[in-house]
Parts: structure tokens; sequence; C-alpha cells
């Protein structure tokens, strides 16, 4: 695939010598090193990374390992000291200022961290402001702006200024001033990390949420880990201007690639990004509907268990039945629709584990996870629950 | 005694003087026009106040007054005036208004200019900085002789020295102001691609513009401070009453004219203070 944003060998260096430190950094010295003998700032130190259309990409990492400076060279914020930067394949790098400009109206927005909401205009104004730079007329520059703070849930409040609102709002504003230019690209600079936790996760799933139907190419920074790992399709952790590892969050999980991201994920409370479809098992013992209740006996007594799901020929999910029912069915002439028990719990596969715990301690059945049309994925048995929340 | 030695001595005034010779001889054209122009800008400004109906002018204050401050204060500062009216210094009262306005209007101008200048360039700032240094520990008086070397005697010298003595707050709180805008607003800005002086008219501006109203304000204040000082160098209006009763040992005349410009000072000082006021985006609550 064709990468949307291409990275190759981004340095940048904050002071007024940027090409004495960079010839230094060439040679091998490292951040500290370069910071001594010349006085000159590493905010990037060779960076390279490719982000795919349509994905939501992390930069995760501590405060000052040049997150920020990374992502503000995408919109040449900070201009690169050295390096290539590609979007959908031309070199934004070499752009003159009026290119520049071109590339802010339309192609790429920002979110910031402390919203950078305009204060002296109405919630209206700001998400307006924007499509006022790019010469939208004002009609059809309202009729965008409305149209945007529905999206993001402020409708009614585009009189109030900025400071009438809280900071979840306040940033609700910032997105919509984003999405209003309906950027291809989205940057976000720990937009959500001067919200307090309840909020943010609110935030957090919103954004989740706007994705799904917006696909933008989203490059998101953060350092809280939990945060990088339910958002990102891709993480990449920042340490002393570099990076340091580029994975999907479960291989980042798996193979933390060294000392520095295992003692990041160590952090990390696991029940937050195992999943139900990391832990199920594609059922191998299941009943069908029109299979007799001896069908279902002689299958869990095969797999040594004391209850069964039954399916019918799609797969979907019809009920459950324990062996003891079976067994008195076989005595009665009864059918197996007639012992389907309801009483079980069903989950999504995007389920995180931590909010299976509850339904798992309240059953002695196997929760079942299934999609949309109930069609039965796999189970969820108790004990790997448990082994999941280590 | 040792007195410092008589043969070294250089005469600093000559040069000076040499100079500002050579600039009214070669620059009278200037001069005179700049003189014409302010005079007769003053005088029109004058002409207006005596030609609008004094009871609609203190009518106006008083709902300005209670539009920005409160119902009291409006209230009180059309008696101000009413009193100034009765005192028989309405006259004096609008060529003095006159002179303050013209200089108020041209120092902002000028003060805004540079105060921007100076937030943006450190190399504009290390020039003016020590300059407003000098203005503003200079006593007042001093400003008085190069308005007249360049332009006389009269009204229009007079709102010479009042600019030079009034700018300086101007300029500073600019500058302070425009330095004090969020930087991540102004980045905000950028980073939807907006040209740097569509930036600074539509961002930079509007939010320093309440700091600026409190310059003007000071900018204000100052040159009501100027106003019999400046009657020495031939400006008419309630200075040169205080000046005269002053000659003449006249304290009722100095009086009633001191009292209208104290006046006169209250309502303009609580008037500019309310407006910026108006004007406070509740940008307070900001972290
Ligand atoms: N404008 C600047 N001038 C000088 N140094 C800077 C500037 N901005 C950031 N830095 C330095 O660059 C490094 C990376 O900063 P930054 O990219 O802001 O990190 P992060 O966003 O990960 O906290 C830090 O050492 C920081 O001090
Ligand atoms: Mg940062």
């Amino acid at each position: 695939m064709e990468a949307k944003i291409k990275v190759d060998g981004l340095v940048q260096i904050f002071g007024n010598k940027p090409q004495s430190a960079l010839r230094r950094l060439r040679k091998g010295k490292n951040k500290d090193e370069i910071l001594k003998e010349t006085g000159q700032t590493v905010g990037v130190s060779d960076v390279s990374f490719d982000v795919y259309d349509g994905e939501i990409f992390v930069i995760m990492g501590l405060s000052g390992s040049g997150k920020s400076s990374v992502i503000r060279c995408l919109n040449l914020l900070n201009k690169p000291t050295a390096g290539d930067i590609y979007i959908d394949g031309e070199n934004i790098v070499k752009y003159d200022k009026k290119q520049i400009r071109k590339m802010r109206q339309n192609k790429i927005a920002m979110v910031f961290q402390h919203f950078g909401l305009l204060t002296h205009k109405t919630v209206l104004e700001n998400v307006e402001y924007g499509l006022g730079v790019r010469g939208v007329d004002p009609e059809e520059r309202r009729k965008i702006a409305l149209e945007n703070i529905e999206t993001v849930g402020l409708s009614g409040w585009e009189e109030m200024y900025p400071n009438e609102l809280s900071g979840g709002m306040q940033q609700r504003v910032g997105l919509a001033r984003a999405l209003a230019n309906d950027p291809d690209i989205l940057l976000m600079d720990e937009p959500f990390s001067a919200l307090d936790p309840l909020i943010r996760r609110e935030m957090q799933m919103e954004l989740l949420g706007l994705q799904s139907k917006l696909q933008k190419t989203i490059i998101f920074i953060t350092h809280d880990i939990n945060e990088a790992f339910k958002l990102g399709d891709r993480v990449a952790v920042m340490k002393d201007a570099k990076i340091v590892q580029i994975g999907t969050p479960e291989e980042i999980i798996e193979s933390p690639s060294n000392e520095y991201i295992e003692d990041f994920v160590k952090d990390i409370d696991r029940t937050k990004i195992i999943q139900a479809k990391n832990i199920m098992t594609k059922s191998t013992a299941l009943v069908s509907l029109k299979d007799g209740p001896s069908v279902a006996v002689k299958e869990m007594r095969a797999n040594g268990i004391a209850s069964v799901f039954v399916v019918d020929k799609g797969m979907k999910l019809q009920g459950i039945v324990t062996i003891e029912d079976a067994i008195a069915a076989i005595k009665e002439k009864k059918k197996l629709e007639d012992i389907l028990r309801d009483d079980y719990f069903t989950t999504s596969k995007e389920e995180y584990v931590q909010e299976l715990i509850e339904d798992a301690s309240e059953t002695k059945y196997p929760i079942a996870v299934t999609d949309e049309d109930n069609k039965l994925l796999g189970v969820i048995v108790r004990s790997s629950i448990l082994s999941g929340l280590i | 005694m040792s007195n410092f030695p008589d043969i070294i001595q250089f005469n600093l005034g000559v040069y000076v003087n040499n100079i500002v010779e050579w600039l009214v001889a070669n620059g009278e054209s200037v001069f005179d026009a700049i003189t014409r122009g302010t005079l007769s800008f003053l005088l029109a400004i004058q002409n207006f106040i005596m030609w609008i109906p004094w009871y609609i002018i203190i009518l106006a204050v008083v709902l300005l007054g209670i539009y920005v401050c409160s119902w009291k204060s409006g209230v009180m500062y059309g008696v101000m005036l009413f009193i100034i009216g009765g005192m028989g210094l309405w006259e004096e009262m609008a060529i003095t208004l006159a002179i303050v306005i013209t200089s108020v209007l041209i120092s902002v101008v000028i003060g805004v200019t540079l105060g921007i200048l100076a937030a943006y360039s450190k190399r504009a700032s290390s020039f003016i900085n020590p300059l407003l240094d000098a203005m503003q520990t200079m006593p007042s008086f001093v400003y008085l002789i190069p308005a007249v070397m360049f332009f006389g005697l009269g009204m229009v010298p007079a709102v010479f020295a009042t600019i030079i003595y009034a700018t300086p707050p101007a300029i500073r709180l600019t500058t302070l102001a425009i330095r004090e805008v969020s930087e991540e607003m102004i980045e905000a800005a950028h980073s939807f691609g907006s040209p740097s002086w569509k930036i600074l008219m539509q961002v930079e501006l509007p939010q320093a513009f309440p700091t600026i109203m409190t310059g003007i304000n000071q900018t204000t204040m100052m040159a009501m401070a100027m106003v019999v000082t400046s009657s020495m160098i031939g400006a008419k209006g309630l200075g040169l009453n205080v000046l005269t009763s002053i000659n003449r040992l006249d304290v009722a005349m100095g009086f009633e004219a001191g009292i209208s410009i104290v006046f006169l000072a209250v309502i303009i000082d609580r008037l500019t203070q309310g407006v910026a006021n108006k004007f406070n985006y509740h940008n307070e609550s900001v972290e």
C-alpha cells in the first residue's frame, strides 16, 4: 500500500546553529552530548515512519521525547533541519510559503493540547475560522460549521464563548474546527491530556466512533500508554528524540523491543487492551438445533463440559443446554428446543476483558462471543478471563 | 573647590541647535504642511464639539456612562459637565478636548504601530525601549523646547509636545499586549494556513485589544496632564486659564479651571476604562 504520509530521516534541531549540531548527529553523537557541546537541542533525531490512509497512528513517549516536534514538522509549524516528508507522494519540505498555506488550508488540520481556540470569537465563529481563511463564502461557511458542531455534539452552544465552556466541550470545538475544513489528515497533539479522566475516556470513544465514519488519517500524540493502545491502529514509541519501536499494540505488548518499552508496557493495565477476541476459543463443541438431546450429551461428554451452545444452520446462536437437562430430555422424549436456556451472557469480540469480569463471576456458563447478526464467533471460559487479567 | 577644567569644554547644545536650524530651514514646507493639517483637524473637532448642543453632549455622556459603568456614574458625569458649563468654561473645555483628542488620536496611531513593531522585532524593541525610558524620565517641560523650535507658538506645538509626552504608554502596552497573546492560539491560526498579516488583524490585535485600551487610557490621562504645561507655549483652553490665574494670583479662576480639568479627566478615564472592560472576553479563565 502507498503510504499517505512518508517521513524519511527527519531531523529537527532547535537553536541558532543547527548545521553544526546536525554534523555531530551524523557522527553518531547523542542528544545530551550535542546539547553540551553546541547548546543546540535535538528535537527529532533521524526519524522515519509511514502512515497509511485511514489509520490512527499514535506517537507515544514521555514528556520531552520529541513527539510534538515530530507532529509539528508534518504541517511545517516546525521547520525540519534535514530529511523528507512526503504527503500523497509530494515532498512538503520543499514547499514555498504559498504551497504551505495551501496545504494547511486544504489537506491537514491540527487539534491542540490546550485547544488553541480564539477566545474573542464564539463557538460558531471558531468553527468557521478555517473556512474563512480558505475564502468559503459566509453562507456556506455557516452551514458547514453548524454541521460539524452537530457532529461533535455541541448544537445549541454556537453563540457561547470558548471560556464559558468546560474543557471537554472546548476540545470538541477544537475538533469541529479541524473537521470543518474536511482535511485528509488530522494532527492531534495530546488533545485529551488536559481533560480529566472521565471526560477523556468519553472523548476517546467518540473519536473512535467518528473515525469509523470519517476514515481520516490521524496522527495522535499521547504520553499515556493506555490511550495509545486504545486508539492506535499502530503505535510508535519515542525516546530521546528517536523512535524506538513501531507496531500494532499487540505486537508491542507481546514483544517489547527493549527495556524502555518493557517498562512502559508494565505500566499498562492489561485488561484495558486485551479484548474478547484475544482470549476466546473457536468453540469446537457445538450442537445444531436439529440434533437431538442425545447428540448434545455425547458432545458434552466428549469435551468434558457441563453445557453446550446450540446454533442453527447459519451459526446463529439459539441458546444453551446443560447436561442434566439433556439427560432428562432423553428420558422424557423432549426435543432440544424445549430445554434451551437463555440465561447466559453474550459479548462482542471488541469488548475489553475488564468489562467481562463481572459477568463471568455471575454465571456458571461460558460467555458467548457473537457478532451483530447473533452469529456465534467463539466462547470465553472463566479461567481464560482470569489469565487475561495478569 | 575644584571646578571642571575650562579647556575641556564642548558645546553639545550648539550642534543640536545647528541640526534643528538645518531641519527648520530645509524642511520648512514639511513643517508647514504638518502645522496646517494638524490645525485644521484640531479646529474641526473643536467646532464640532461647539456645534453640538450642550445638552446633547451631556445626555450622550450620561448614557455612555450608564452603559459602560453604572447608573450613578452616568448621572455624576453629566452633573460634572453641567458644572463646567455653569462656570462659563464650555468653550475652554471644547478647546482643551480638541487638543487632547487630536493628540491622543495621533499618539495611538504612532503608539500602536511602534508597539506592534517592537513586539515583532527584537531589533526594533532594542531601539525603542531605551528611547521610551528616556522619554518617561524626562520632565514634560523639556518637550516644549523642540515643539517650539519646530512649530513656533500656538496649538500645534502643544499637540506635538503632548504627543511626545503621552505616546510611551501606548507603545509599551501594545507591545506587552501583542507579546502576551497565547502562543497556541497564534499557532492554531497558522495551522489553518492564514497569512501573517491576517493573523495580526484577526487574532493578535483583537486579543490585545483590552490591554491596548488600557494603554490608550493612560495616554489620554497623560495628555490631560499636559494641558496646563502646554498652555505655556500658547495652547488655549482650560490650561491657559490655570496659567493665567497663577500669574494673577486669582484663586477663584484657578479653582474653576482646575476643577474642570479634574472633572474632564475623571470622565474620560472612567469612560475609556469602561469601554475596555466591555471587551474583556472572559479571558481571565484561560490558564
Ligand atoms: N521551541 C523550542 N526551543 C528549544 N527547544 C525546544 C523547543 N520546543 C521543544 N524543545 C525541546 O525539544 C525537545 C522535544 O520537545 P517536544 O517535542 O516538545 O517533546 P514532547 O512533545 O514529547 O513533550 C525537548 O528537549 C524540548 O525541551
Ligand atoms: Mg508535546
